[in-house]
């Protein structure tokens, strides 16, 4: 019962952490610096989960067969790998890496 | 809705992006199933995590708190903090999509890291949408799908890391970044932001470094000048 609580406090909390976002009046949406911040915005949140996926651990960061992939896939980027085949040259470097040791 | 679609909706590149995405992320929806019920939930209070909560690092983190003693409130707040980014993500997503009455309650639910970065990285508004709901769509049901599995499975589940998935992660988010990066100016915020997320993570919260960065681009696109995107 109590542990039901707090799964359904938690769900509407982070329910309501996403619809704020969308409470944003329209008219703060328009002012001119708004493109330019959101197109910063975009690759900063971006850039920010690549590291995050990349270099996250217990209450620390570290450095592992991730970065192995992130490589992988910044290469298949550069050559123009089609989005699908840079995610599985990023799944089959880390797989790749971690069997060999 | 849209008289003329360029591209028929069969190959669009986003909705393509989006159910890669969903692929990827739904072995971590079985890991995340088998963990929940090895952390002392029941089946069914698994199933309301993905289902009404449905923010991966989110529900990673509450049954994480749980398992390790935490109080029911710490997990609540730690879900919560993490889904602080989801905010930022829906103002965005007002941006570009402004959906409005149902749509937009039904929006916020799958407004999460995959939905939203596939929708901010299309080109032109119509892709835009059918990344967004695309992903959003194909995510929240295969991870609900992978929960339940993993749920009743519990701990036969292979590690997803041996397969190489969280890579998989990596690469689908450097892919959505991608294309963004093309001066200089868009390359030097990229790298201060992976910077100030990496350095801040021993040091905040869980979830708090993305924030961070989000500031930091703010700020970036504030005072640059003449910033091109």
């Amino acid at each position: 019962m109590s542990l039901w609580f707090w799964v359904l406090a938690a769900c509407a909390a982070v329910y309501a952490t996403k619809l704020l976002g969308y409470l944003v009046p329209q008219s703060w949406l328009v002012h001119p610096a708004v493109g330019r911040v959101s197109a910063m915005l975009t690759i900063g949140l971006l850039a920010a989960l690549v590291a995050m996926n990349t270099f996250s651990a217990e209450a620390s960061v570290t450095i592992d067969a991730r970065l192995g992939a992130l490589l992988a896939a910044a290469l298949a980027l550069l050559l123009r790998a089609p989005f699908i085949v840079v995610v599985l040259v990023g799944a089959g470097a880390a797989a790749g890496i971690r069997a060999l040791g | 809705m849209i008289p003329a679609a360029p591209v028929p909706l069969r190959r669009s590149p986003a909705l393509r992006t989006g159910l890669s995405i969903a692929t990827a992320i739904s072995l971590y929806g079985v890991s995340f199933g088998a963990l929940s019920t090895a952390a002392g939930m029941t089946l069914w209070q698994t199933v309301a995590l993905s289902a009404l909560l449905f923010s991966g690092a989110s529900q990673f983190a509450f049954i994480g708190i749980l398992a390790s003693g935490g109080t029911g409130a710490a997990a609540l707040g730690a879900a919560t903090l993490l889904s602080g980014r989801n905010t930022i993500y829906a103002v965005q997503m007002k941006a570009l999509l402004n959906p409005r009455g149902f749509k937009r309650l039904a929006a916020a639910q799958l407004t999460i890291d995959e939905s939203a970065a596939v929708a901010m990285s299309a080109p032109d508004p119509l892709e835009r949408r059918r990344g967004f709901w695309g992903a959003g769509i194909a995510c929240y049901l295969f991870w609900n799908l992978a929960t339940v599995l993993g749920a009743l499975l519990g701990d036969v589940i292979a590690e997803p890391e041996a397969l190489g998935l969280d890579g998989a992660v990596v690469a689908a988010f450097l892919g959505l970044l991608w294309p963004r990066l093309k001066s200089l100016d868009a390359w030097a915020l990229a790298v201060l932001a992976a910077l100030v997320t990496t350095v801040t993570m021993p040091l905040l919260a869980p979830g708090i470094p993305v924030l961070a960065a989000a500031v930091v681009a703010v700020v970036w696109g504030l005072t640059s000048k003449g910033a091109r995107s």
